[in-house]
């Protein structure tokens, strides 16, 4: 033994004895992670978090969350002179006079949107291979709650610069709080600390952008990482993989490089995309006064499906007690999200009741598996995409020489059609892959040699997969639809008829499938 | 060709096939349609009234009428004065190309002396706004830069956008970028309300302040990108798609290098 590892050694024994780490060290250290790429979706997402504190932390040093009115005799010429507000001008300030400043704020912003991009495409993940199963339906809510408050803390980041773009977007916003019937215009008021804009907004939504909602985030991520860390990660169906063990690498040291690696490449990519291209350029918006608006205002891309919703929406109005209620921003921007984050928490539990699974799972599902759920899927991102592209209707008229109108009666229409068909066309397409997987285990590879028997009779021919690869072909379950008689088995009339039609209705649509070949279908290829 | 027929079940001769098919359809129709330019015919240096009267009757007046007093499918230019036409003709709006949603910026069918004469017969009908120029339009002396911007941004940035790049309008019509056009130019679409655009007139922006606009207009055009690349100055829009494309698509490729080399 060397003198510094005598040290060394020492050290961790003086620590030990008074924490007792080591005993958790030893377990947790060895704890073993299954290895996928769309496993490290999460980590994006984790990482452009602490990218965010951090670059959030450097901003604030410098950043003014007052709407006081100032008169900007910064360096910026085109706006010398120009009453704004001192959020406004101290954005100014941190971009063009301290040293760094426009690159951490374009840090901030790009890791703001690769943040919300890495979060809907790890939820897509967990959703199509069926990872929110039990036991992970409380992290599967814990995810969308992040989601939903992600839109909500970008929103207020994009406000909190009091330029002509944020104001404008707050405008919208006070609109939508404002069709909430009856208490609309209360909460409004509350918000806006009376009419908009006022002088209370800024340094009100700059406690909770910086404050409340990363203590939530915090709080939400941890519990997020210690259910995976207590539960387990899934893995991909394999040769060698259970629902009782875990296939993979230690955490040290394979993870720990690996994850630490993979941190410094994705602020790598941030500082990359900050460092070539301009994002949310406040200067050339102007700060903000209600009297003005810009041709081309959106939102930031997780905010633009709902503003494309807005648009879509046709105008209606009712009039009633002296009251006015409108529907055109109602709906769209209050109660479609409503039912879509709603239904995204609950439908592990809707699953659940659709194919009366109970049981707990820990091998992931192959999206071809289970078309139905997949197709949904599709489905839900086809709404979506639609409103998200008439989110962009203006720009996408100007630069493909297109009329605004035309784009949005094909998204009023599309977003009405378009999913369903999108449902049939990936059920389909989950089915004829399912097709292809028994054609690839029953007879084989198609090799592309083509084999002239004596007789003249020309065959192609076929190479038998691997047995591990058969395996993973053919591992999956295959329920049959739930049967739910009017009478039970001990003939007690089942309640609830009608629910239990629907059930019964949506647990056949939920198990239409090829079946997968079986021992017998093996003998009969044999045979010939 | 046996030699080519050797790499046919080679792994890139179908990209390469279909690079080339690409490549012959484009060639043959750029051949197919392009057009034999027009020359236009040189008239001598002239800025009569009759000399312009002799255009408008050859080139304008099928739809104008005769004496530019208008039909049903073309406005009176009576009044409009010598601005409307410099604007128009000389951005090559007029001629019309066509009569769908709007006239588009195109080269100009008449040269700068076709389009003075053209100007001199309408300003000849009635009064109308005169072309700007000289000591009028010295807006390097007589605008600033940061009351043109708040000016722009109260009265034109909601059509043209923040930074002057064009934006949309309904069924299909568009207020054009300004990049690029020439202080006359824009000084005259501010008093003649050029198709969709409303007449500015002195009362409503004075002089000076449309001088102040022209030279912040100016300014944004020569100011440089100071982000990195501009994306366009359109807002939210390019920027979420670079995200999405380049940003997420560079990630979650190092997110499979990673998971490969492990194997």
């Amino acid at each position: 033994m060397t003198a510094r590892e005598r040290a060394a050694g020492t050290v961790a024994n003086y620590v030990d004895e008074r924490t007792g780490a080591a005993k958790w060290l030893k377990k947790n250290l060895t704890k073993v992670f299954p290895d996928h790429w769309s496993f490290m979706l999460g980590e994006i997402a984790l990482y452009s978090f602490i990218i965010l504190l951090l670059s959030g932390t450097f901003l604030t040093f410098w950043f003014d969350p007052s709407q006081r009115e100032v008169l900007y005799q910064g360096d910026y010429q085109p706006l010398s002179g120009i009453k704004m507000s001192a959020a406004y001008a101290s954005t100014l300030h941190i971009s063009f006079d301290i040293r760094g400043g426009l690159l951490m704020r374009q840090i901030h912003h790009w890791a703001a949107l690769l943040f919300m991009a890495a979060i809907v495409v790890h939820l897509l993940r967990v959703f199509f291979t069926g990872a929110f199963r039990k036991p992970r339906e409380f992290n599967w809510i814990i995810g969308v709650g992040l989601l939903t408050l992600g839109i909500v803390e970008g929103f207020l980041g994009y406000s909190l610069p009091d330029d002509l773009l944020s104001g404008t977007g707050i405008r919208i916003a006070e609109a939508i709080i404002q069709a909430m019937p009856i208490v609309g215009s209360y909460i409004a008021f509350f918000a806006f600390d009376g009419l908009f804009p006022g002088e209370a907004f800024i340094p009100r939504i700059f406690t909770v952008h910086v404050l409340l909602l990363p203590g939530i985030f915090l709080a939400l991520i941890t519990a997020h990482l210690m259910l995976v860390w207590y539960q387990k990660h899934t893995q991909y169906p394999g040769p060698g993989r259970t629902e009782k063990n875990i296939v993979g690498y230690p955490l040290m040291p394979v993870y720990m490089a690996k994850a630490g690696g993979f941190f410094f490449i994705v602020f790598g990519v941030t500082a990359f995309l900050s460092a070539v291209a301009s994002i949310n350029p406040i200067w050339l918006y102007g700060p903000y006064t209600p009297a003005q608006v810009s041709a081309g205002s959106q939102p930031d891309w997780y905010m633009g499906w709902l503003d494309g919703l807005v648009r879509m929406f046709p105008p209606i109005e009712t009039h009633a007690f002296g009251h006015t209620l409108s529907w055109n921003i109602l709906i769209p921007g209050v109660i479609i999200p409503g039912i879509l984050f709603t239904g995204m928490a609950l439908y592990p539990f809707i699953e659940s009741w659709i194919t009366g699974d109970k049981r707990e799972h820990h091998l992931l599902d192959r999206p071809r598996n289970v078309p139905n759920r997949t197709a949904l899927g599709v489905m839900a991102l086809t709404f979506t995409t639609v409103a998200l592209l008439n989110g962009g209707n203006d720009i996408i008229a100007i630069q493909f020489n297109l009329s605004i109108n035309q784009i949005m009666w094909f998204s009023r229409i599309g977003i009405l059609v378009l999913p369903p068909i999108a449902f049939v066309i990936t059920k389909r397409i989950c089915l004829s892959l399912q097709r292809a997987d028994r054609d690839l285990v029953l007879h084989g590879r198609e090799t592309g040699r083509l084999l002239r028997l004596p007789h003249g009779e020309f065959v192609e021919v076929h190479e038998p997969i691997s047995p591990e690869r058969a395996w993973t072909l053919t591992q999956h379950e295959q329920p049959n639809p739930l049967v739910l008689n009017p009478v039970d088995d001990h003939g007690v009339r089942r309640p609830g008829t009608l629910l239990n039609k629907l059930r019964a209705r949506m647990s056949r649509a939920a198990t239409e499938q090829v079946a997968k070949p079986n021992g017998e279908d093996l003998k009969e290829i044999e045979h010939h | 060709m046996k030699r080519l027929s050797h790499y046919r079940r080679h792994r890139f001769a179908g990209p390469v096939l279909l690079l080339f098919a690409l490549f012959m359809v484009g060639t043959t129709f750029s051949v197919a349609t392009a057009s034999t330019r027009q020359s236009s015919s040189v008239l001598s240096r002239s800025t009569s009234i009759a000399e312009g009267q002799q255009i408008f009757l050859k080139g304008c007046s099928s739809c104008h009428g005769l004496n530019a007093e208008g039909t049903k499918i073309a406005p009176s230019l009576i009044g409009v004065g010598a601005a409307s036409v410099d604007f128009q003709v000389g951005t090559g709006r007029m001629p019309m190309a066509d009569m769908s949603v709007q006239a588009m910026r195109k080269k100009p069918a008449y040269n700068a002396d076709q389009v003075a004469a053209l100007a001199a017969y309408v300003a000849s009908l009635a009064p109308g706004p005169a072309i700007p120029g000289g000591e009028i339009l010295n807006y390097e002396r007589d605008g600033s830069t940061a009351q043109g911007g708040e000016l722009f941004r109260t009265n034109c940035a909601m059509c043209h956008n923040f930074a002057a790049q064009g934006g949309a309008l309904s069924q299909g019509k568009s207020a054009p970028s300004l990049m690029g056009v020439t202080p006359t130019q824009i000084y005259e679409a501010m008093i003649t309300g050029p198709q969709s655009m409303p007449v500015f007139s002195d009362k409503i922006i004075t002089p000076a302040e449309k001088l102040s606009i022209i030279k912040w207009i100016k300014a944004a055009e020569t100011e440089p990108s100071l982000g990195g690349a501009s994306l366009g100055r359109v807002g939210p829009v390019t920027e979420g798609l670079l995200g999405w494309t380049l940003g997420l698509g560079l990630l979650i490729g190092v997110a499979v290098w990673l998971a490969t080399k492990a194997r």
